[in-house]
């Protein structure tokens, strides 16, 4: 069997048993990546020749019994807005062109320095991270694996297509208003966001920070729980993460549910379905509860509101988070260096942001100016958190919320580029979980009629995360979907 | 200046590094940077490199909380760091890490005020807030800043602790405001935050107005000095604009060492989007850590003025002078601490030696007293010798610079024995005292010229026998010659 077949687990159980090299897995891995990317086009830039090196000296330490990483020479996919050290960290965006940065993320001295992970490449995303269909990369867009000719979903659709296509077991994305989820559902694999706060952002480049966190994505429920697991945490370079235990939630899944409540808001369901999104989602509801969960109707009386709130939070935070932007220090500047700084930086910007950058940079730069401020920014503070307590009401009566991750399956390249609200508007299921800084987390369920795969969204108390993993996981065993492959093929429907 | 005090406002923002913390607000990165090549001190923090986050340096709280306590302020019991956006080269976030004290936003610390004493009498200057921020980068220019080829970046500078102290606008002449400052810097001297004698830790920006005008901001002055030179030209310029019946822009202007040039409007008044910094949680500041902070909080200079008047019986004169410098209050207190036989008059020569003629040679010679040799001891030991009569007030005076290097008084008697003394105008002051003194035997000299033996025996007495004869005999003579007295 080719490795892309194994699960993350599969993989490092046969490195430590010494079954495979795992020089042996990267070459392999890069074979497959060679195969397929450019069908897929996942990797804004891979590096074959640094991860090889880094598989010899891995296998020469395994060898010699001194190295225990709990993912001992497992390739990752990384996002390319984590930064890697002396690795190109573009953020897929041309004014980072070339940049590569002098230090690593927390997450990427977890995941690779001290447990032995290996990184192939920086996927493909949203410049920013801003959409979601990573049709808004400088690089051009990833081609989703069950349908060449639609989207994976944004903005981490480089870091779940090569999961999704055995590119990679898994990959680090990052989830601001539904980055790790949308693609993870449309590419039909599993992601979570975890709580803000739960993994350090620091060396991940700020969308909207008061929304960013990092997730690892997977083909199942356990290697998402073992990435999870390592990449959780306090973190003193991060003021905002919280000092508070992880938990051991690979330990934790395979607890019954019984008894467990289960939270169905109406709202969730409402206008604007796909109606075999609908249908699927409620069967697996339904086969959760064959497992002995209990359900309880909800009602989420702001959600109306989540998609203004969460615009306004989002692109005032980016208008400010994007300010650093210049050309001056670092990244590429104008070569046009005509006037004076100003002119210079404004000309910078203006050429090396792409559209949708520069759209939400002006409307963040907007809201936040004299005289709007209180009626635009302050307000969607209030609502959000009007929406938080709306979540903290539902906790009261339930151990989880399900709904479905996104309203449709994934659209086609080109479908609703002209159309900048209808996009926005998919992101009305994912990005309240955001607001309200909960975790969330999307495992395949199904498909459409088009054989697209259906998302499954399981939203979780604070700090929570064992609930929403125990519950993916019973319910992905339960469906039985998970190895299932993608066919890399145009569908032509 | 003819300013009646009712017309002029003045209202000022003072930003002080806090110098004496060893890293930066943000980051690890050393403080230090004054003899550091330029980026050497930076990280991916104060770089502002994407991806980085801040983390508040838990010293830099410590060090605004005693200010705060100083300056007598209602600290906030919670804060919120916010961001003040805007661009320039300086800024390598595009945005500087400061408080803001609207929009739902707190200052450290609110109100307090500074007693200052103008004209001898005293007057309070309230205060509107002090908060913390981070330091932009510095700047430098080859030549001045209009005509340099380049400007340099030197991001040593980048996230240094700035603590902004603003006055409400009560502050009515220059001279007011150049005394609110000289005891501002007393205070921050006290509370061991700063050291403001280092070059680029101080920063003021004046707000001026005359009364039923528009004021301008005078920007970024670099010492106290200037502050009272840019405010006497700016309220001179607006008088005159007002007299010619122009009307005062309310404007930012910079001030260039002789005259204040108004900035680009365009430019410089500016939407800075303060918004709250989300990279940065809520500081929650206890009363617990307050009080703490209020038990190891050194004594302030007005409290030390009531004691030091109260413990060796100064005048508040001298009491005043005495702690103008911290240090100096604390080499005297050392001092007169030494001796246990010291009583008031003791306490007093003790406070004349050290203002009138220590501090003297420091001032003429550009020192501090940590630079110099001198010890308290020194002191005592040159109040004894006066004492014992090994050596007078005159000749001692002579031997300050001396003294400064690490001599002491009593070791330079022993090594060079009764010290001669042939400067002309020091026996000149003494045989002036002696025939002031002696007008009995003056009288004498006019019948016996011999008599001039006795008036040269009292020198040689007032000064221990180290007056030189010689000098002495031929000054006696032209003295007594020009009160024909002699022939």
């Amino acid at each position: 069997m080719e490795i892309y077949n194994y699960m993350g687990y599969e993989l490092i159980e046969k490195i430590r048993s010494k079954e495979i090299t795992i020089q042996e897995v990267i070459q392999q891995t890069y074979e497959r990546i060679e195969e397929t990317e450019e069908l897929l086009h996942s990797f804004v830039y891979l590096s074959k020749e640094r991860a090889l090196k880094r598989a010899k000296n891995l296998d020469a330490q395994l060898k010699n019994g001194k190295t225990t990483g709990k993912v001992l020479g497992l390739p990752i996919g990384v996002k390319d807005l984590i930064c890697i050290k002396d690795s190109p960290t573009t953020c897929g965006s041309k004014i980072l062109e070339e940049y590569r940065p002098p230090y690593n993320a927390t997450v990427i001295d977890y995941l690779i320095e001290r447990e032995g992970a290996i990184s192939v490449g920086r996927t493909n995303m949203d410049e920013f991270a801003m959409g979601s269909s990573t049709e808004n990369s400088s690089y051009g867009p990833t081609y989703n694996p069950w349908d060449l000719e639609r989207v994976p979903g944004g903005s981490s659709g480089g870091s779940s297509s090569c999961v999704a296509s055995g590119q990679t077991p898994i990959s680090l994305g990052s989830d601001t208003g539904g980055s790790i989820r949308c693609p993870a559902a449309y590419c039909g694999i599993v992601g979570i966001k975890p709580t803000y706060g739960r993994v350090s952002r620091y060396g991940l480049v700020s969308y909207a920070n008061s929304l960013d966190q990092i997730g690892p994505l997977g083909r199942c429920v356990y290697d998402v729980a073992l990435i999870l697991e390592i990449i959780a945490g306090y973190d003193p370079l991060d003021s905002t993460t919280v000092d508070i235990g992880v938990d051991e939630y690979t330990k934790e899944l395979n607890r019954s549910i019984e008894k467990k409540t289960l939270g169905i808001p109406k709202e969730f369901f409402g206008e604007g379905l796909q109606k075999d999104v609908k249908e699927k989602v409620k069967k697996s509801i339904n086969k959760l509860e064959g497992l002995g969960a209990n359900v309880v109707d909800l009602s989420f009386p702001h959600l109306e509101y989540t998609i203004p709130t969460y615009y306004l939070i989002a692109m005032s935070e980016a208008s400010s988070n994007l300010e650093r932007y210049d050309g001056l220090r670092y990244g590429k500047m104008s070569d046009d260096l005509k006037g004076d700084v100003y002119e210079v930086f404004s000309r910078t910007r203006g050429e090396r942001f792409g559209s949708e950058v520069r759209r939400r940079i002006i409307l963040g730069t907007y809201t936040l100016s004299a005289g709007y401020y209180d009626m635009f920014y302050i307000k969607a503070l209030k609502v959000r958190t009007l929406i938080k307590k709306d979540f903290q009401n539902a906790f009261e009566q339930c151990d989880a919320i399900v709904c479905p991750t996104m309203p449709t399956t994934a659209f086609k390249i080109g479908e609703l580029v002209d159309d900048p609200l209808q996009m926005y508007l998919m992101d009305v299921l994912t990005c309240p979980v955001n607001l309200a800084g909960l975790p969330g987390l999307s495992i395949p369920c199904d498909y459409d009629n088009k054989g697209l795969p259906i998302g499954f969204q399981i939203i979780g108390n604070y700090f929570d995360e064992k609930t929403i993993l125990n519950i993916g996981y019973q319910l992905e065993q339960e469906l039985n979907i998970y190895r299932k492959i993608p066919p890399l093929t145009i569908r032509g429907n | 200046m003819s300013d009646t005090p009712q017309d002029v406002i003045i209202g000022l923002e003072v930003h002080i590094q806090l110098a004496n913390l060893k890293t930066k607000l943000f980051c690890s990165c050393s403080s230090d940077y004054r003899s550091a090549e330029p980026n050497t001190h930076v990280c991916p923090i104060c770089l502002g490199l994407p991806g980085s986050l801040p983390v508040i340096n838990k010293k830099s709280i410590e060090f605004a909380t005693r200010l705060a306590l100083a300056l007598n302020c209602k600290i906030n019991p919670k804060f919120w760091f916010f961001r003040k956006n805007y661009f320039y080269v300086d800024l390598p976030k595009g945005y500087q890490i400061s408080q803001y004290n609207k929009a739902g936003g707190k200052a450290f610390a609110d109100g307090g005020k500074v007693t200052i004493k103008i004209n001898s009498s005293k007057k309070e200057i309230l205060l509107n807030r002090i908060h913390l921020e981070e330091d932009p980068a510095r700047l430098v220019h080859k030549g001045s800043i209009r005509t340099s080829p380049y400007t340099l970046v030197d991001y040593n500078r980048s996230g240094i602790t700035l603590i902004e102290t603003v006055t409400e606008p009560v502050l009515s002449s220059p001279a007011e405001a150049r005394e609110f400052l000289n005891q501002l810097k007393l205070i921050v001297q006290y509370t061991g935050i700063s050291d403001l004698s280092l070059e680029g830790t101080l920063r003021v920006d004046a707000n001026i107005s005359i009364k039923g005008h528009p004021r301008a901001e005078v920007k970024n002055i670099t010492s106290f000095k200037e502050v009272e030179s840019a405010l006497i030209y700016e309220i001179t310029r607006q008088k005159h604009e007002i007299k010619k019946g122009k009307e005062i822009m309310q404007e930012t202007r910079h001030w260039d060492g002789r005259v204040t040039i108004p900035l680009r409007t365009k430019e410089f008044e500016k939407d800075y989007r303060y918004f709250p910094e989300q990279d940065l949680v809520p500081i929650v500041i206890k009363k617990e850590f307050i009080d703490e902070i209020k038990d190891y909080l050194p004594e302030m200079p007005n409290e030390r003025v009531l004691r030091l008047q109260k413990q060796y019986m100064l005048s508040e004169f001298d009491a005043e002078n005495l702690i103008l410098d911290k240090y100096i209050a604390d080499f005297y207190e050392n001092g007169v601490n030494k001796d246990p036989t010291f009583g008031p008059d003791e306490y007093k020569l003790y406070c004349n030696w050290l203002m009138n003629n220590i501090v003297g040679w420091l001032n003429e010679n550009n020192k501090k007293i940590d630079e110099t040799k001198l010890k308290p001891s020194h002191i005592i030991d040159l109040i004894s010798n006066i004492k014992k009569g090994n050596i007078t007030t005159k000749i001692a005076k002579t031997l300050i610079g001396d003294m400064m290097k690490g001599n002491s008084i009593s070791k330079m008697i022993k090594d060079k024995g009764k010290k001669r003394i042939s400067e002309e105008t020091i026996i000149e002051e003494y045989s002036r005292e002696v025939i002031d003194e002696n007008p009995r035997i003056i009288e004498d000299c006019r019948k016996n010229p011999k008599a001039i033996e006795a008036l040269i025996g009292r020198v040689m007495g007032k000064t221990k026998g180290q007056a030189d004869p010689k000098i002495t005999r031929k000054i006696m003579i032209i003295l007594l010659r020009n009160m024909r007295i002699i022939d």
